[in-house]
C-alpha cells in the first residue's frame, strides 16, 4: 500500500504566503505601540482630571487622586507589603467563589446542554435568576451565612455561576454529534464519553465562561467586601475613603485594575492553550 | 459475464461464494458471521416502513456491498448491524449473539472521519482500546495499525494537520485497532477525490482480506461496489427490501476498473440497480 495522499499544506496557507514577510513582525510591534498609546492617553486624562480637581476650589480636597500622589502611595503600598496583604484575602474570596461557581456551573451546564428537555425546563428560571444583580442577594447572604467571609464568597459565586453555566451548556450543544456516535460505536461508556469527548470538546467554552465570570466576580468583589470584613481590596477602598486618604484610595483602584487585568490575561492564555481549533484545519 | 442472481430476500438459502481471487492464499477468516432475520423498521409507530422483511446471511470473511439509491434504508440497516439503532421487528445476530448495543467487535466507519481534533493521530487511533480498557495494548498495537494504513510517520501529528484521505485512513486505523470481527463502512469514501477514493477502496479491501475480516459496505456507487466486494446486495426503496443478491466474480487484478471483466460486471450491476430503482414505488 502506498501513501497516496499528499501531506497537508503548511499552516500558513496561500493567504498567509501572499502577505509581505515583514508584516507580522510589524503588526506585533504596532500592537505594543498602540497599547502604549492607549495607556499614555489614559494617564493623560487622569493627569488632566487631577489637575482640574486640584485647581477647583470646591474639589481641591480630592487632589490626591492625581497620578503623582497615587503612584507614590502605590509604590509605598507595594514596598511595605500592604498591597499584597490587601489583595490576598480578595484573591482568596474570588478564587473560592469561582471554584464553587465552576463546580456547580460546569456539571449543570453539561446536563442542560445534553438534555433538551432539562434545558427547556430550566431556561426561564435560570434566565430570571441571571438577571438579578448579585448584590441583591446581600441581605439573604448575610442571614444565611455565619461569617461575613462566607457571605462574600456566596455573592461572588452567585455572580460567577451564570456565565460558566451558559457557556458550558452552549459548548455542549455545539458538540459534533458524529463525535458522540463514533465514541459510542467504539464502546465508550458514559464516564469515558464525559472525560474523553465532552470535557475536552467544551474545555474552551468552560474557560471562556470562567473568563467572563472572573470579570463579573472581580467587579462584584469590591462592593461585596464593603460587608463587615476587615480585609481585602473593597475594605481598603472603604477604609481609605473613611480616613480621607485619597492617594491610598487611588492606589487601591490601580491595584484592583492591575490584578484584574493580570487574571484576565492568565485565563486568556489558558483559553489559547486549550483551544484545539486550528485556523489551518482542512 | 453472467452470475447467479437471487431476488427478494432469499439470500440466506443461496449465499454466494467468497471472492474468486485465490482463496487458498487468504488466512482463515477471523471475521464475524452475520445473520439478519426478518428485520423491519419504521422510525415512528404509524409511519411507513423504511426496511421491510430483510433476511440475509453473511459469511465470516465475506466482503459485501449494500447497494441502493438514497433513501432505500441501507444506512439504517448498517446502523442496526452496528447496534447504534434497533429494528422495530426482527433481529441482527452476529456470531450467534443478538446485537443489542455497539461493540468494538463490530465497528462502523462513517462518511466523515470525525476525528477528535484535540488529539494526535495515535491518540485518535487508540480510542477503541481506551474505551474498552485495553490500554496495555496501545503501545504495541497503535504503531502496528498506523503502519498498516501507511501513517506510521504521522503518529504524533495533530489530526487536523492531515488531508481528507489521511484523516479517513486514521478513521480506518481507529476502527481496526480493537481487532473487530466485522467492519461496517457507511459510504466512507464519498467525500474524497477520485484518486484518493480509488486508493482507499483498494487498501481497505486488501486489509480486510489480509485480516480475514467480514466487511459490509454501504454505497450508491456501482463502481465502488464492483471494485471492493465479493457480493452485492441491491436494495430497493419504499420500503427498503432486498431486490437481488449477486456475487462479483472478478479476480484481484480485474478490480482496478480498466478490464473488460470489470466493465461487464459494472454494466450487469447497473441493470440490477436500475431495475431495483424502477421497481420501487416513487416517494
Amino acid at each position: 500500500m502506498s501513501l497516496a495522499e499528499p501531506s497537508a499544506a503548511p499552516s500558513a496557507g496561500s493567504a498567509g504566503r501572499s502577505r509581505p514577510r515583514s508584516l507580522p513582525r510589524l503588526g506585533h510591534a504596532r500592537g505594543i505601540a498602540n497599547a502604549a498609546l492607549g495607556i499614555a492617553a489614559l494617564m493623560a486624562l487622569w493627569w488632566l482630571g487631577g489637575w482640574g480637581i486640584a485647581h477647583d476650589p470646591d474639589l481641591s480636597a480630592f487632589a490626591d487622586f492625581a497620578p503623582a500622589p497615587t503612584l507614590t502611595s502605590l509604590v509605598q503600598m507595594v514596598e511595605s507589603g500592604d498591597a499584597a496583604r490587601m489583595a490576598g484575602p480578595s484573591l482568596q474570596r474570588v478564587g473560592l467563589g469561582l471554584l464553587f461557581a465552576t463546580l456547580v456551573g460546569v456539571p449543570v451546564g453539561i446536563v442542560i446542554g445534553r438534555m433538551p428537555r432539562v434545558h427547556e425546563i430550566c431556561n426561564v428560571p435560570f434566565q430570571f435568576l441571571r438577571m438579578i444583580s448579585p448584590l441583591s442577594w446581600m441581605p439573604i447572604a448575610v442571614m444565611a451565612f455565619a461569617t461575613w467571609n462566607g457571605a462574600i464568597v456566596f455573592l461572588i459565586a452567585m455572580a460567577a455561576v451564570w456565565p460558566i453555566l451558559f457557556s458550558t451548556a452552549g459548548g455542549v450543544r455545539r458538540i459534533d454529534p458524529a463525535w458522540l456516535k463514533v465514541a459510542r460505536n467504539l464502546g465508550a461508556r458514559p464516564v469515558a464519553m464525559l472525560l474523553t469527548v465532552i470535557l475536552p470538546a467544551v474545555a474552551v467554552d468552560i474557560l471562556q465562561g470562567i473568563r467572563l465570570a472572573l470579570g463579573v466576580a472581580w467587579v462584584v468583589l469590591v462592593p461585596a467586601e464593603y460587608l463587615g470584613v476587615t480585609s481585602g481590596l473593597g475594605y481598603a477602598i472603604n477604609d481609605a475613603r473613611d480616613t480621607l486618604d485619597y492617594a491610598r484610595l487611588g492606589a487601591t483602584v490601580v491595584i484592583i485594575g492591575v490584578i484584574g487585568f493580570g487574571l484576565d490575561a492568565a485565563v486568556g492564555q489558558l483559553v489559547k492553550k486549550f483551544n484545539w481549533v486550528r485556523s489551518s484545519a482542512h | 459475464m453472467t452470475a447467479p442472481l437471487t431476488f427478494r430476500g432469499s439470500a440466506a438459502a443461496s449465499a454466494p461464494h467468497l471472492a474468486q481471487g485465490s482463496p487458498a492464499a487468504r488466512p482463515a477468516p477471523v471475521g464475524a458471521h452475520v445473520a439478519i432475520k426478518g428485520l423491519s423498521h419504521s422510525y415512528r409507530r404509524h409511519d411507513g416502513k423504511v426496511l421491510d422483511g430483510i433476511d440475509l446471511e453473511i459469511r465470516a470473511g465475506e466482503i459485501v456491498a449494500l447497494l441502493g439509491r438514497s433513501g432505500c434504508g441501507k444506512s439504517t440497516l448498517l446502523h442496526m448491524l452496528s447496534g447504534l439503532s434497533h429494528p422495530s421487528a426482527g433481529e441482527v445476530v452476529i456470531n450467534g449473539k443478538t446485537v443489542r448495543e455497539p461493540s468494538p467487535r463490530w465497528v462502523m466507519m462513517f462518511q466523515a472521519p470525525s476525528l477528535f481534533p484535540w488529539m494526535t493521530v495515535a491518540q485518535n487511533a487508540a480510542l477503541g482500546l481506551r474505551f474498552t480498557r485495553r490500554t496495555k495494548e496501545i503501545a504495541t498495537r497503535i504503531p502496528e495499525i498506523l503502519d498498516l494504513v501507511d501513517l506510521g510517520a504521522f503518529a504524533d501529528r495533530n489530526a487536523q494537520d492531515l488531508s481528507g484521505g489521511q484523516q479517513q485512513r486514521v478513521a480506518l486505523a481507529r476502527s481496526l485497532a480493537p481487532r473487530p470481527e466485522l467492519l461496517l463502512l457507511d459510504e466512507p469514501f464519498s467525500a474524497l477525490d477520485a484518486f484518493t477514493r480509488r486508493n482507499l477502496q483498494k487498501d481497505v479491501r486488501d486489509i480486510a482480506r489480509d485480516l480475514g475480516l467480514t466487511l459490509i459496505l454501504v454505497t450508491h456507487d456501482v463502481a465502488e461496489a464492483v471494485r471492493m466486494s465479493d457480493r452485492v446486495i441491491v436494495l430497493e426503496a419504499n420500503p427498503g427490501r432486498v431486490s437481488c443478491d449477486t456475487p462479483i466474480t472478478l479476480d484481484e487484478a480485474e478490480r482496478d476498473g480498466g478490464s473488460d471483466a470489470f466493465q461487464g460486471e459494472h454494466a450487469r450491476l447497473m441493470k440490477l440497480y436500475a431495475r431495483a430503482a424502477d421497481d420501487a414505488p416513487r416517494s
